[in-house]
């Protein structure tokens, strides 16, 4: 392989695995809240509600 | 909604989600478009792409059905009086993709077996459109049945099916949740066992090599946007209807990156098990790569059975590179159909039987009647390109207007979302998506009118084009606007605005 694809090869990886790899860090971080409750706030109508 | 039609939990919802993004195209769009977009090059637009289009639109749809709690229609019923055509537009869609996309997988189940015996022979084209699908070349529909396809396509639907009856959790999620892993695991096995072959490395430098002039063309940020567009299947209505089974408290937007960065995982994986098949077909036949290169059904059902006979070994590799396509279709066929049994579901006030008996047996008919024979295969070619770059852009491009600039209601969903999610939406999720996905979406589809109006397709009688392409394409917003005229089942539409105010659990 020529060192330009080599390189593309590896940035690709990087950038698309890496992502995915940070975005499950990310979530495992941010559990789901676990009180079953549903709060008011979290659906409140908008404007325009019809 | 019962109990029983609710994802477990967020891992329930990312694995089905995925198994819904995660399809035939991850396998054979991608590489093709990557390598004649710019090689390594193509990197560049592809994630812009994700950035700007994909992900911004996949939580739009996100929000709109975890706000709203319903299929598409009723979702977008309850957003608005006037936008639940919108909603019908994609279950229509859905029902037209879902009945070829599903003689595809059909296929892919009979490729499996033909690996190991290698029926085609010296002539894996000969063998496909002639002993294997018996394609009369006609332009019209009928014509005898082919019972090679009509028999596996008959099973893969009272598959699909049983899966549904099961409902979302036990069907949906739990299948792919034993998919997904499986088709993880064949795959990777598919990519090493392609990159053990002589000429492996040249296919990816073929498909790495940077060519940077490639980027000054817009036809490859089109592509790009159009490769992450289909292949997120944003526009469909199945993000839609699987965020309304999502519980109230869930992470939508963490879970939702991790959904998307998955699914271009997987189409770079591809890409790289493609093209080191590629790369040795090439080596073995003394040509370069570009001219074994494939896409779509040339790729699965004639280049690699040729590279499957010529390759030491072959049969294992093939049964794993259909195995995949057989994985990857069926958790993504699933997913179509489950958006138009959802929404006839709430329209008609059907149970779960009746609905998965009456809507997935009409399209389990529609499908067997129309495409396992003689003249399937123009049928399917021009079905898929009408229902993709009109219905699917079209429906896109509709819904981002109406939201963005007609109803403004972007920043509405965005504060649904923030409210519980991790990865918290700003302006720029507004500016993508009333700015940046208006215009990329807005151009593909005026080009594709355009070209179609003045080239026709493929060759095909204009007749034929006609019928069965801007016929279908058309015929899906008229039915839609009908759609949205039939009334509701007293209370349904009013009974989530209950549940906003006094903030009841269901």
């Amino acid at each position: 392989m020529d060192l330009s694809a080599i390189i593309m090869m590896i940035i690709a990886i990087v950038l698309v695995w890496g992502g995915l790899v940070a975005a499950l860090i990310h979530l495992r971080r941010n559990p789901d809240p676990e009180d079953p409750d549903e709060p008011a706030g979290t659906a409140q109508p908008g404007p325009g509600y019809q | 909604m019962s109990e029983r039609q609710q994802f477990k939990g967020r891992s329930a919802f990312i694995f089905a989600a995925m198994g819904s993004a995660i399809g035939l195209g991850n396998i054979w769009r991608f590489p093709y478009v990557a390598y004649e977009g710019g090689g390594g090059a193509f990197i560049v637009p592809y994630l812009v792409a994700l950035l700007t289009a994909g992900i911004p639109l996949l939580f739009m749809y996100y929000a709109i059905g975890h706000k709203y709690r319903g299929s598409a229609p009723l979702s977008f019923r309850r957003l608005s009086r006037g936008t639940e055509a919108i909603g019908w537009w994609q279950v229509g869609i859905s029902f037209v993709i879902a009945v070829y996309y599903a003689v595809v997988i059909a296929w892919a189940v009979r490729y499996i077996g033909f690996s190991i015996s290698q029926d085609w022979g010296e002539d894996p084209e000969g063998f496909f459109g002639g002993e294997f699908l018996q394609q009369s070349g006609d332009f019209s529909i009928g014509g005898g049945f082919v019972a090679g396809v009509f028999v596996p396509l008959l099973l893969i639907w009272l598959f699909t099916l049983i899966v549904l009856r099961m409902g979302i959790q036990s069907g949906i999620a739990r299948l792919a949740q034993v998919f997904i892993p499986v088709l993880i695991v064949i795959f990777v096995i598919f990519v090493i066992q392609a990159l053990r072959q002589p000429g492996a490395l040249d296919g990816l430098n073929a498909l790495f090599t940077p060519d940077w002039g490639a980027l000054a063309s817009s036809d490859v940020w089109v592509s790009a946007y159009g490769q992450i567009f289909f292949s997120l299947s944003i526009a469909f209505g199945i993000m839609i209807t699987y965020a309304a089974h999502v519980k109230r408290r869930t992470n939508l937007t963490g879970s939702g990156l991790v959904v998307a960065f998955s699914n271009s995982g997987f189409e770079i994986l591809a890409g790289i098990g493609v093209f080191a098949a590629l790369g040795f077909m090439a080596h073995a036949s003394g040509v370069p790569v570009g001219e074994v290169v494939e896409s779509g059904i040339g790729l699965a059902f004639i280049a690699f059975p040729a590279i499957i006979s010529t390759m030491p070994g072959g049969a294992l590799l093939g049964v794993l590179f259909f195995a995949s396509l057989v994985l990857a279709g069926i958790t993504s066929l699933v997913s179509i159909v489950e958006v138009v049994i959802d929404a006839f579901e709430d329209k008609f006030n059907l149970g779960r039987t009746a609905s998965v008996a009456v809507v997935g047996g009409l399209m389990a008919v529609v499908s067997l009647v129309l495409f396992p024979t003689t003249t399937g295969l123009n049928l399917l070619d021009i079905v898929d390109n009408f229902a993709n770059n009109f219905g699917i852009v079209g429906a896109g491009l509709v819904s981002v207007i109406t939201l963005g600039w007609g109803l403004r209601r972007l920043r509405d969903l965005s504060g649904h979302l923030n409210a519980i999610s991790s990865f918290k939406l700003n302006w720029g999720w507004l500016v993508m998506l009333t700015v940046v996905t208006p215009i990329v979406l807005g151009f593909m589809f005026i080009s594709e009118v355009v070209d179609r109006i003045q080239e026709g397709y493929g060759g095909m009688p204009s007749s034929y084009v006609g019928i069965f392409g801007w016929g279908v394409a058309i015929g899906l917003i008229v039915i839609a606007i009908i759609l949205s005229f039939v009334p509701w089942p007293k209370g349904v539409v009013e009974r989530e605005r209950e549940l906003l105010t006094t903030g009841g659990e269901r």
